[in-house]
């Protein structure tokens, strides 16, 4: 998108790309309910786990699994484990994975695509060319095919990780931090399978921008290379990187429960979403609540995302609203 | 028996599609051979075996067992004759997990169950998403546009292993309608196809609207609203044809994801295809099932996608001249 700056003789105030687009998502009812929702999701993820009067992890074998009661609000499961702490908690997991691994995606994505598309040339084709290979391959099945690889107790990946946690706490070798492993393992698999599409947007947004004048202008003055892309190119590409940005946190976190569901991706007995619908289909003819309550939670989260994601590109991207 | 200028270009853009097709089946070879290679050396340099269980069984016995297997030779050998095997007799090696068949005979046995799945989902949601995205397109920016495009908003966020639990709970468990699962009769098909095919009908739905609404606004659709065409026939004979194109060139990764979202489809309904396999072959570090699984996978995802570049060199003839 380039910028367009109106001039208005007598001056009406200048508006930014930021909040011309602020204004237009207000007005898109869905969009920002979708938000508000969003919001209140995510404080929640965030404080009920702190405040919630079970602990995601207790067990009451006595208890067993309940339907939902005064004591328990959503009920609980075979193990007696509290099924509203749960569900926070999983939120928690989803959450960080959707963010994290968007964040990875994110700045591999910009960085490979900017310097493909300002450099052009042989670079810009292989880089390019290598883009089109993974993109053949279906991502789930790498990061499946990844995490058989890499994310057991034998792999020195695990070791490295150990080491780097031994900075922080003294008994970094224990094995209970296996799940913890596990969980950044997957951040960072899904990270580095997710930012091919972004890196395709960026590139071509970095080959519309790069011939316009005040590129050309930075080229004279002598600014460098890779200050041109990260100081000039990139932040006028600002609008379709947030766009794909918000779109891909929502398949992010639709992954990891895919691969949690499959019972590749988090693992017992900490929660997510994905681990929780398994365990609900398992048992879902005699206790349906364990079902109902984490499917709800995990498809109300996305549809939010999805409905934020298409609100914001009509508002940062008005072409795309047109077309 | 003369053709008509017209015959010719079909016959000669068949030709065109004949040969683009043949050059792409015959570069998808090399590539299957790299992802083998690579498949076979990073799945045994990875760490853990196929024999590892919580107790570990005496030395004998593993040494029998990978002897059985020709773990114990090098890692060239046993390359070596697994890439023979494979090459000169199509053969991807024994099972680790279940001793008694050979990795053909189980893709052998639930590919079939696959594809037919795959193929049913497809047509299901190319048969929901099309018509879903042309009223979206004709009726733009009406309730019609907007209740269609919510529709496809919902049915893309909520994942198929979320869907086919709470169908099967309210159409299997609840009104007992139809099977909870398994693979026999019409009637176990429709929640399984179902499930896999919603996500992708939603997709395909947002693509017509749209690949149409872009087209609808071109020079050409004006043109044939100044001859006084009809609406109906503009729309289902000039605008459909190019506004489909983006629904053809997603129909390659459509099917992929279709195939990759019916593990989660076949592990609920209990369908013996081989998604499940895959699943387990991973879970249980099976490095001839595994390898086996995903070529297949990879073949045919390549399949997929030169054939819709082939279908799209037929229907584009601006991809032709290329």
């Amino acid at each position: 998108m380039t910028a367009r700056a109106e001039v208005v003789p007598g001056g009406a105030p200048g508006r930014s790309l930021g909040r011309d687009a602020w204004r237009r998502l207000r007005h898109n009812r869905a969009a920002f309910v979708a938000g508000i929702v969003l919001v209140v999701l995510l404080l929640a993820c965030i404080f009920v786990p702190m405040l919630a009067p079970y602990a995601y992890d207790r067990q009451d074998l006595a208890l067993g699994a309940t339907p939902p009661s005064a004591a328990h609000w959503m009920g609980t499961d075979f193990h007696g484990r509290d099924l509203f702490a749960r569900v926070f908690f999983g939120g928690r997991v989803s959450f960080a994975v959707g963010f994290i691994a968007t964040g990875v995606a994110l700045v591999i994505g910009v960085t490979w695509g900017a310097v493909a598309g300002y450099f052009g040339g042989r670079v810009d084709a292989v880089m390019m060319r290598i883009v089109d290979i993974l993109f053949t391959f279906p991502f789930l099945i790498l990061v499946i095919l990844l995490k058989v690889f890499f994310a057991n107790s034998r792999s020195p990946l695990y070791h490295a990780f150990q080491a780097t946690l031994g900075l922080f706490v003294k008994d970094a070798k224990d094995p209970s931090y296996l799940p913890l492993f596990q969980i950044f393992f997957v951040f960072g698999a899904l990270g580095l399978v997710s930012w091919l599409t972004m890196a395709r947007i960026v590139r071509g947004q970095v080959i519309a921008l790069r011939e316009q004048p005040f590129i050309e202008a930075a080229r004279a003055i002598g600014v460098r290379p890779l200050a041109i892309v990260f100081r000039h190119l990139v932040p006028n590409a600002a609008g379709p990187i947030i766009v794909y940005t918000a779109l891909t946190v929502p398949q992010i976190m639709l992954t990891e429960a895919f691969l949690s569901f499959l019972g590749l991706g988090t693992e017992e007995p900490l929660s997510s979403w994905g681990l929780l619908v398994a365990g609900g289909a398992e048992t879902m003819a005699l206790y349906p609540w364990l079902l109902v309550f984490p499917s709800v939670m995990l498809a109300v989260t996305l549809l939010c995302l999805n409905f934020l994601g298409d609100g914001l590109r009509d508002a940062l991207d008005p072409r795309a609203r047109k077309a | 028996m003369t053709a008509s200028p017209r015959a010719r270009r079909t016959l000669a853009g068949l030709a065109l599609a004949l040969r683009l097709a043949l050059v792409k089946l015959v570069a998808i070879v090399p590539t299957l051979l790299i992802v083998a290679t690579l498949l076979f050396f990073l799945l045994r340099l990875a760490p853990g075996g196929p024999f590892d269980r919580e107790r570990a069984a005496p030395p004998e016995v593993m040494r029998a067992l990978e002897h059985k297997y020709h773990l114990d030779e090098s890692l060239f050998a046993q390359y070596g004759r697994w890439l023979t095997d494979l090459l000169f007799h199509g053969d991807l090696g024994p099972c680790f997990k279940y001793p008694h068949r050979t990795v053909n005979e189980i893709i052998g046995a639930t590919l079939p169950v696959s594809m037919h799945l795959g193929l049913m989902a497809l047509l299901v949601a190319l048969a929901i998403g099309i018509p879903l995205g042309v009223v979206g397109a004709a009726r733009q920016n009406r309730w019609q546009d907007t209740l269609s495009m919510a529709a496809a908003l919902v049915g893309l966020s909520v994942p198929r292993f979320v869907l086919a639990p709470l169908l099967v709970l309210a159409f299997s468990l609840g009104l007992y309608w139809l099977p909870v699962a398994r693979w026999e009769s019409w009637r176990h098909m429709i929640l399984p196809v179902v499930c896999a095919a919603l996500p992708t009908a939603a997709y395909v739905a947002r693509l017509t609207r749209a690949g149409l609404i872009e087209i609808l606004g071109a020079d050409f659709i004006r043109t044939a609203r100044a001859k006084g065409l009809s609406e109906r026939r503009i729309l289902f004979v000039h605008a459909l044809r190019g506004g489909l194109l983006p629904v053809v060139s997603y129909l390659g990764p459509g099917f992929s994801g279709l195939l990759v979202g019916s593990l989660v489809v076949e592990k609920i309904f209990n369908i013996p295809g081989m998604g499940r396999y895959f699943v387990e072959a991973a879970l249980s570090s099976d490095y001839a099932l595994l390898t086996g699984v995903t070529l297949v996978y990879g073949a045919l995802l390549m399949v997929s996608n030169a054939a819709v570049d082939v279908a799209y060199a037929l229907l584009d003839p601006r991809v032709r001249g290329t």
